[in-house]
């Protein structure tokens, strides 16, 4: 089994090597900005239990707030990067703390609250450029010159390693001690706080991480693609995500990355489609939770599994 | 010349007026969500694109069949109610033992479906629905549109009613006594599946008829219930789903603050209900008449 695991891990991070030289870079980069949006997410409802219907306005604001720093003010990417980061952990903190006074549904229409509130200011705040967005956001070499990103293939592998380094981030919560914590606070919230756990607090610290990590990826998605608009704070982006985790598997660790480069892919293709391109993605929500709760990776594991056995 | 905070008194009426009018869709909004809740432990996503679907069907069945106004009112809910009732018969029905997050995400993934599915044949501009009561009063403070007047009363009037149905009523009495404990209230011989089936398209209905009474205010258009059903659910967050009439203050209460806020501050307008909303969770997390389970 182990065995197995090491061997698909080798074959993915080749495919991830070679893939700017067989798929065009900015379609794989936006895959994996997704990927990394929906990994935060799933971190969130898997391992904590909280289904978060508003993490487009961390997306987004990770997003603006690395626009405004590369553009408006003229520093370098990687502070763009740092503050898409800080300003997401800071919303995250000011709104979980209030989100997770409640529980289950009322949890998803508080952050889905929450998240229509940002998308409000957003429309009105004058360092968003309002329905304009911020365009053209200038992409500047990393680390003073030493890393060129103007081209594709450069600031893709600058973009593998964040995403590597977001999801490793994500393994490591998930199997430390806190993660542990977290788990069981998912599967029992009353036994663990007789257990002398403070559940609020290991919720709102899944919260801040989960809430940092998609504005790392809004903010890398605005690196990549130079622009910063209203669309990556709306709640379709917010139920965009939970698509893209339910596609792949909630609760899976590879899940969400399928599941973003499915539904990435899916929009690139049917993109003359127009408003009907939602329809598609209204009937897959009601198709998977109708009959493939588990999603891809779910489904595929459970597949592989019952083959093993067999043979 | 009366004024407060030196805005002239008839653009403070007239806001209010508004205000009192969107706080009558909240109302009739939050009470169904409630409703279906309480009964399916389902929060119904769908139920900004079935106030939508409402409207449609009045503007439809107008400019199609010239059917009036006051016809539709009662036609437009049935239909609508009735496709109510066959989405929770073929799916709804299927996830109810699921967790309650499954039944938020089908019932958005239908709304997708749904909404989509009208923008793609009518666009997204909306469509005009003449006004059923033309002309206006003065009121010597301000101009009245007699239309605009009827809706607030006819809105007080749809939630006093499904409050007396829910709370004074037999069939209330069932539905009260199955939101408890379902499986008592079968053993007593109550057929409860059809008794949930009901209310969801009693609820449906509902989002539907004030889909028809929002038509000649607002334009009928695909997209006309999506931002209405956030605002929505942070008006039953607020309120909390304990109680009926709970929701029906709540409602109407936040409609005012929307349009009191309309007139002091107006780039806040958008945004206060969802400021409240964080206020009452600090003060209050179970909601203004909510009871904590």
């Amino acid at each position: 089994m182990n065995n197995q695991r090491y061997m698909l891990a080798a074959g993915l991070i080749v495919l991830a090597l070679i893939g700017p030289f067989v798929v065009y870079p900015v379609f794989l980069m936006t895959a994996l900005c997704f990927a990394l949006f929906a990994c935060a997410f799933n971190l969130l409802l898997g391992y904590a239990g909280l289904m978060s219907f508003g993490h487009a306005m961390f997306f987004g604001m990770g997003g603006y707030f690395f626009g405004y720093v590369v553009k408006t003010a003229g520093l370098p990417p990687e502070v763009g990067l740092l503050a898409g980061v800080a300003g997401a952990a800071l919303l995250g903190l000011a709104t979980g703390a209030l989100a997770i006074r409640r529980q289950g549904i009322y949890f998803a229409m508080i952050t889905l609250a929450f998240a229509q509130m940002v998308y409000f200011i957003c429309v009105q705040a004058p360092f968003t450029g309002g329905e304009d967005g911020l365009q053209g956001i200038p992409r500047r070499a990393l680390l003073g010159g030493l890393i060129p990103i103007e081209n594709d293939r450069a600031l893709y592998y600058v973009v593998l390693a964040i995403f590597l380094f977001g999801f490793a981030a994500i393994n490591r919560f998930i199997h430390s001690p806190f993660g542990q914590v977290l788990k069981a606070i998912r599967d029992n919230e009353q036994r663990a706080l007789s257990l002398g756990y403070e559940a609020d607090r290991y919720k709102l610290l899944a919260f801040v991480l989960s809430a940092s990590l998609a504005g790392l990826a809004g903010a890398t998605k605005a690196m990549v693609l130079q622009f910063a608009t209203l669309t990556d704070v709306s709640a379709g982006m917010s139920g965009e995500v939970v698509l893209m985790a339910l596609v792949g598997g909630l609760g899976t660790v590879l899940g969400p990355v399928l599941g973003a480069f499915v539904i990435v892919a899916m929009q690139n293709y049917l993109a003359s489609f127009g408003e009907f391109v939602l329809v598609i993605q209204g009937a897959i929500f009601v198709v998977i939770v109708m009959a493939f709760r588990k999603g891809l990776v779910g489904e595929i594991g459970d597949w592989w599994r019952a083959r093993q056995k067999a043979g | 010349m009366l004024d407060i905070f030196s805005i002239p008194l008839p653009a403070l009426f007239g806001q209010l007026l508004l205000g009192l009018i969107n706080g009558a869709f909240y109302a009739m909004l939050s009470l169904g969500l409630a409703v279906i809740f309480g009964m399916l432990n389902v929060i119904n996503f769908t139920h900004g694109a079935q106030y939508m679907l409402g409207a449609f069907a009045a503007w439809l069945m107008l400019t199609n069949l010239s059917i009036p106004f006051w016809v539709s009112l009662v036609l437009a809910p049935l239909v609508v109610g009735l496709f109510g009732v066959v989405i929770e018969r073929l799916l709804l029905k299927r996830i109810y033992h699921l967790d309650h997050l499954y039944g938020f995400l089908l019932t958005f993934g239908l709304a997708l479906v749904i909404e989509g599915l009208f923008q793609w044949k009518w666009g997204s501009s909306g469509a005009p629905y003449p006004a059923p009561i033309p002309g206006g009063y003065n009121l010597g403070f301000m101009f009245m549109p007699a239309y605009r007047g009827f809706v607030v009363v006819a809105a007080l009037v749809i939630c006093l009613a499904t409050w007396y149905g829910i709370e004074r009523t037999r069939l209330g009495a069932y539905l009260r006594a199955a939101t408890e404990n379902p499986t008592l209230v079968r053993a007593f011989g109550i057929n409860v599946p059809r008794l949930i089936t009901l209310t969801y398209g009693l609820g449906v209905a509902l989002a539907a008829l004030a889909g028809v009474l929002a038509a000649p205010i607002q334009q009928v258009s695909a997209l006309m219930g999506t931002n209405l059903v956030l605002v929505v659910f942070a008006v039953v967050v607020i309120g909390g789903m304990g109680s009926i009439m709970g929701s029906i203050v709540t409602g109407f209460g936040l409609g005012l603050i929307e349009g009191f806020t309309k007139v002091i501050y107006p780039p806040a307008s958008n945004t206060v209900i969802f400021v409240v909303m964080a206020l009452v969770l600090m003060v209050k997390p179970a909601g203004l008449f909510g009871q904590t389970k």
